[in-house]
């Protein structure tokens, strides 16, 4: 028998691009992006009329040219003869020193915090949502000038931790002054030099420090994996916290004191302290700030996320006979964990680009360096900012990439 | 294996005079709200109970006092001799002993069917992981799903996933089983072979206490039939005393309804 039905013909008509569903949503896609690239090319030929009417180009040249001015806290040295590409990398290492002691300090605080939020402690409990409340409910900015305002005003001034019956300070090792921080510097007497490697130069004492703590890690990863295996073969864990403490602290231990490693402690001398590191008020008030503020809303996330495991989750564990700690890390937090992270992600992100405040204390940060003074005095307005945009927003990518490799590893399973 | 063993020693198959579980004069309060009324249940070794009632009864919440899901506040609940107390080991024990299938399955979704299994005794029992495997594998084909070991709850179905969580118990190799409305949430059609399930675990001697409203399932395989309201055990009585000859208004009322259509 033949084809009693034909296939119908596939005649193409106009007016398919708009009524054919098979059409339809390329026919918009085209026109959509040929509506973006006509609004782009439109503001970009604007600006650079504009720009040239007003007898300025574009260009990226000013970076090479001397900066002169002074910023107290780097982290590579830096002078004012230095260029304005450097003035901008100690910015960018300002901003990444805050974002990354912000986020770890955030995490602590919000991880606590959530949890306690659930104790059965009445007190407790209360306390921590009175934290919560007040620190998410008012601007980050005014946090920021608070801290910093307890900081310089309610702080003793150097001076005033002279003499016996002067101001002790903290654990004998810090002091809180109305300028800055002393905290005490760790030095050593017997460093192994530096390895000068013609673009840069290796300071061999700290790539010593890292050897050996990555390789009492590697050790301690191994005796867990071997604990393991024991586990399964014989069903007892040996005990291992001893023999991985040793393991970690012994060797870096060793190396320390072969290096002659020692504290240098604060002093004051004159009207200063000397000998330790002055942190800045202006970055203790900045990193505190941006921690609880940012610490608060990690915590209702880690509330949210231990909730979102349903009782009876917790209930067949205890039924099953595990005690409350080991429902905890065997069932509740692997299943909390997917639902923390991805707006964990979020709050990191935010708290990175909250580190632009920073202008508000006057801690040169990547914002007060290339899209502050630099800015002012080059007059390169469309390039620093758009520099600018494109660091935060690597840092941001960056940040949020390495967030979603480690979610997409504890992700739920299912089907 | 000697659980196996036990459970398939014909002499366990008969109800024995060993005590499993007594409880005495219990009460139970949700705040002002009295929950369980001076409760007296005794429950010998291989006794099979089903526990009905309306809802709101107190029967789950009954069975949930034996392995200590919830605190009673006055009374006394002895488990295989070990009574409940605010004492931590005593709880471990008894919790140990008891094995609990729930309304909602609550298996674990991140862990396998097989991990679901081995879970608990590996970190309970201390049993080296090859024998938890080899006994949840054991479970699994009991319980006919050892094709699906190495898939995730979620893959699973609602009966397949309440005869996984009925396996997980027993890997833990317990003395008493508790179910709590194990069929409710479950299709029709899935209803029959998790019943199945039980009704093999019944024929082995195992001591069951089983809150449900399968009557079919009273009548086949229970020796007792408890029926609760308002926190009270009104009757208790063997399955053909109590839908025959009902002693009470309460419980003629209950049957009627439940039995009316």
């Amino acid at each position: 028998m033949a084809n009693a039905v034909e296939k119908p013909k596939d005649s193409f008509r106009p007016s398919m691009l708009l009524y054919d569903t098979r059409y339809r949503s390329l026919t918009i896609q085209i026109v959509v992006f040929a509506l973006f690239v006509a609004a782009a090319a439109w503001l970009i030929d604007n600006t650079v009329r504009n720009l040239s009417a007003l007898g300025k180009d574009f260009d990226f040249g000013f970076l090479g040219v001397r900066a002169g001015y002074d910023i107290a806290q780097h982290l590579i040295p830096y002078t004012q003869n230095s260029t304005h590409a450097q003035a901008m990398l100690v910015g960018l290492l300002n901003t990444l020193l805050i974002a990354v002691m912000g986020c770890a300090l955030a995490t602590v605080i919000g991880v606590i915090v959530g949890v306690l939020r659930l104790s059965s402690n009445w007190l407790v409990a209360r306390l921590m949502t009175v934290y919560v409340e007040m620190f998410r409910n008012v601007p980050v900015l005014l946090w920021i000038l608070l801290f910093y305002t307890v900081f310089s005003e309610a702080s003793p001034t150097p001076a005033a931790f002279r003499g016996e019956d002067g101001q002790s300070m903290l654990l004998g090792l810090f002091a809180v002054t109305n300028r800055y921080t002393a905290i005490p510097d760790v030095a050593v007497e017997r460093g192994f030099g530096t390895l000068d490697l013609g673009l840069f130069s290796l300071n061999l004492t700290f790539a010593a420090i890292v050897v050996v703590l990555a390789a009492s890690f590697y050790v301690r990863h191994r005796l867990k994996a071997r604990a393991r295996a024991v586990q399964e073969s014989t069903g007892r864990r040996p005990s291992t916290w001893w023999k991985s403490l040793l393991i970690v602290v012994l060797p870096i231990a060793l190396l320390l004191w072969v290096l002659g490693t020692h504290l240098l402690v604060p002093s004051l001398s004159g009207f200063n302290f000397t000998g330790g590191i002055n942190v800045p008020n202006s970055f203790m008030a900045l990193w505190l700030a941006l921690s609880f503020y940012t610490g608060a809303f990690i915590a209702e996330i880690v509330r949210a996320g231990i909730l979102a495991v349903s009782r009876g989750q917790s209930e067949a564990a205890f039924a099953l006979g595990l005690r409350p700690r080991r429902t905890m890390s065997l069932v509740i937090l692997p299943q909390a964990l997917r639902v923390i992270v991805p707006p964990l992600i979020s709050q990191f992100l935010n708290l990175t680009k909250n580190s632009s405040l920073a202008i508000a204390v006057g801690y040169l940060d990547l914002r007060g360096t290339l899209g502050g003074i630099t800015l002012n005095q080059t007059g390169r307005e469309l390039e620093c900012v758009l520099l600018m945009m494109l660091i935060y927003l690597a840092i941001s990518l960056i940040i949020s990439g390495g967030m979603n490799v480690y979610n997409s590893r504890i992700r739920l399973k299912e089907r | 294996m000697e659980t196996i063993e036990r459970a398939i020693d014909p002499s366990h198959m008969k109800i024995s005079d060993e005590i499993a579980i007594q409880i005495r004069a219990m009460n139970k309060w949700y705040g002002q709200f009295h929950v369980l009324r001076d409760i007296n249940l005794t429950v010998h070794r291989g006794e099979r109970i089903v526990i009905c009632g309306p809802s709101g009864s107190g029967k789950s919440t009954l069975i949930r006092c034996i392995n200590r899901l919830e605190e009673h506040q006055s009374g006394q609940i002895v488990v295989d001799g070990t009574e409940l107390t605010s004492d931590l080991k005593n709880i471990d024990t008894v919790r140990s002993e008891v094995g609990m299938v729930f309304q909602h399955f609550n298996l674990f979704p991140h862990l396998t069917i097989l991990e679901n299994c081995t879970l608990a005794p590996i970190w309970v029992r201390k049993v080296p992981k090859e024998e938890a495997e080899e006994t949840a594998m054991h479970f699994l084909r009991k319980v006919k799903i050892p094709d699906q070991a190495h898939k995730y709850p979620g893959q699973l179905s609602g009966g397949q996933q309440q005869r996984v969580a009925i396996a997980r118990s027993l890997c833990m190799k317990p003395r008493i089983m508790l179910f709590d409305e194990p069929t409710s949430a479950l299709d029709p059609e899935m209803i029959k072979e998790v019943l199945d399930t039980m009704i093999s675990l019944a024929e082995e001697g195992m001591t069951m206490l089983c809150v449900t409203h399968e009557m079919g399932f009273a009548q086949a395989v229970a020796n007792r039939v408890v029926f609760m309201d308002q926190g009270q055990i009104v009757e208790q009585n063997t399955p053909r005393e109590f839908f025959n000859n009902p002693q009470s208004e309460r419980t003629k009322m209950f049957l009627s309804q439940i039995l009316g259509h």
